[in-house]
């Protein structure tokens, strides 16, 4: 285990999930300090959403055991489960944000749905989420009258606004050019250490997460190969680890062999 | 062969039973949920109000033409003081339900299949889940509460706007004594007509505002499709099957109520 027990928020211990013959999870263990924002890196297809959809319970693992705040999770208990998604939040890669609702009817939805809060009460407070990630101005427009940055955003104002204690990130950067990747980074980094909230967040992009987050861990083959600090990750000798943060220079020196083939080919011709 | 009619038969009673479970769960799931008044009284002006258009026109014209046909019929036999009763039976005991179903499932029916299957597509529906806000309570069981009040209502008016259609036609275009009309209305419309009517449009109401809700909301479980085309095929079934229902279900209501 490489973080302190006690500090855990988020315990997963050899976590398994196949889809037919497709093994996506082959006991993939993690552990996710309080307050903290951890980064599960891997490459497209490694399992990283299956992982996250695990925690979320929107997918039921086959094996595995989940600790949340120092208790295990029983996801076939009604109430645990209620008790666990009070406390965590989920944070699409698509933002699934309700199209026919406006920006802030979106945030107000899981207040309304899961407090005893007052309308006025609700309003209040979803309006405050809203100011605080700069989108008050924007709160009777619809989703798709909002720019993608916005509507990130706009989606994690609606997971805040329960004020949960750990927010699951999917792929948050996914299809987002390098500086819209570094303001999502920085965004996530940013309203983590104002709200003071645990962030887990997949991604495949490396630079960002070894930056912005406080530890990172590795996933490949459905097994967590690799879990420490950024600066640990970064003097890994560990061939997948390598593999991974080498993937620049693999590329460089593909393309340049690529180049010579193409000059050797000149030649010949 | 007999593996085929085998594994049909088999795939169709899975379905209903998990159709029938849907449901049920959607049931369930009114006990506890919060604000759901507020999410009833909008599903009832997204299937009364909106619809309302197409129930007036449609009523209105099934009227006319139950009048028109209605007379020459009865003409050859010199009892066109009768079509008041045939327009006023035909309309409250088979096509005001009937009828006013199938509008219903043609324009609430299918824009709840699509917009459930498109929310299933871009992950709102799991957004609820992870929200730990039950998605049959939010989704479903609202429209599904509003169908049972909704459906009579719109099968009330249609009837009432048939009624006038028939008389349009027989009085207006026809010669007929509008009293005469309107007095052999009233004469043939018994209690028990209006009871079957009525619970024949709550009945059409639950089976098909559930079958399109569990169309939409099973897209992503279609075989057949993926994404757009999976929201386009689920519709169709949905639209297809509750038409189907509705006629299946009246056949069977009507057996047991005549």
């Amino acid at each position: 285990m490489g973080a302190d027990t006690q500090n855990l928020l988020l315990h997963i211990e050899g976590l398994y999930k196949r889809f037919d013959e497709n093994v996506v999870l082959a006991g993939a263990s993690l552990d996710v300090p309080r307050g903290s924002l951890v980064t599960v890196l891997g490459r497209s297809g490694a399992g990283k959403s299956v992982l996250l959809k695990c925690l979320a319970d929107v997918i039921r693992p086959d094996q595995g055991s989940i600790s949340f705040d120092g208790h295990p999770l029983n996801m076939d208990d009604a109430a645990a489960r209620a008790e666990f998604r009070r406390r965590c939040s989920f944070l699409f890669q698509s933002n699934a944000l309700f199209d026919s609702l406006t920006a802030l009817e979106n945030v107000a939805l899981p207040l309304e749905q899961t407090t005893d809060l007052t309308d006025k009460e609700i309003r209040e407070r979803s309006l405050e989420a809203l100011h605080q990630l700069e989108l008050d101005v924007h709160q009777d427009r619809y989703p798709s009258q909002l720019s993608g940055g916005m509507q990130k955003r706009l989606a994690l104002a609606r997971a805040i606004v329960t004020r949960p204690e750990l927010v699951l990130f999917d792929e948050p950067t996914a299809g987002l050019d390098p500086l819209r990747r570094n303001a999502v980074f920085a965004m996530i980094a940013k309203y983590q250490r104002q709200f003071g909230f645990t962030a887990l967040v997949v991604t495949h992009d490396l630079t960002e997460a070894l930056i912005a987050s406080d530890r990172v861990a590795l996933l490949d083959k459905g097994l967590m190969c690799f879990e420490g600090t950024p600066a640990e990750f970064s003097a890994s000798n560990h061939p997948v680890v390598c593999n991974f943060s080498d993937s620049a220079d693999t590329l460089g020196s593909t393309l340049a062999a690529i180049r010579r083939g193409e000059a050797l080919h000149s030649e010949d011709s | 062969m007999l593996r085929t009619v085998g594994s049909h038969t088999l795939s169709i009673v899975h379905e209903f039973g998990d159709f029938a479970l849907f449901t049920g769960h959607s049931f369930r799931s009114a006990i506890g949920s919060r604000r759901l008044w507020r999410r009833i009284v909008r599903a009832g002006f997204e299937q009364g109000v909106r619809c309302l258009p197409v129930i007036l026109i449609v009523g209105l014209f099934t009227g006319l033409v139950l009048g028109l046909q209605g007379y020459y019929v009865l003409n050859r036999f010199g009892s066109e003081s009768l079509l008041g009763t045939l327009v006023s039976l035909s309309l409250v005991r088979e096509l005001g339900p009937v009828l006013a179903a199938l509008m219903l499932v043609g324009q609430a029916g299918s824009a709840l299949a699509a917009e459930l299957g498109i929310q299933r597509n871009t992950e709102q529906i799991a957004a609820l889940e992870t929200m730990g806000v039950s998605s049959h309570a939010y989704l479903v069981t609202p429209r599904l509460l509003a169908a049972l009040v909704v459906y009579p209502m719109q099968t009330a008016l249609f009837i009432t706007v048939g009624l006038w259609g028939g008389n349009l036609s027989g009085s207006l275009l026809l010669g007929l004594e509008p009293g005469v009309y309107w007095s052999s209305v009233e004469r043939a419309i018994e209690s028990q007509d209006v009871r079957e009517c009525f619970t024949k449009a709550a009945t059409f109401g639950l089976l098909t505002i559930a079958l399109c809700a569990y169309h939409g909301f099973n897209a992503h479980r279609c075989r057949s499709a993926t994404g757009a085309r999976a929201v386009s095929a689920s519709t169709t079934r949905a639209v297809v099957q509750s038409s189907i229902i509705v006629l299946a279900a009246d056949y069977i209501i009507t057996s047991f109520l005549v």
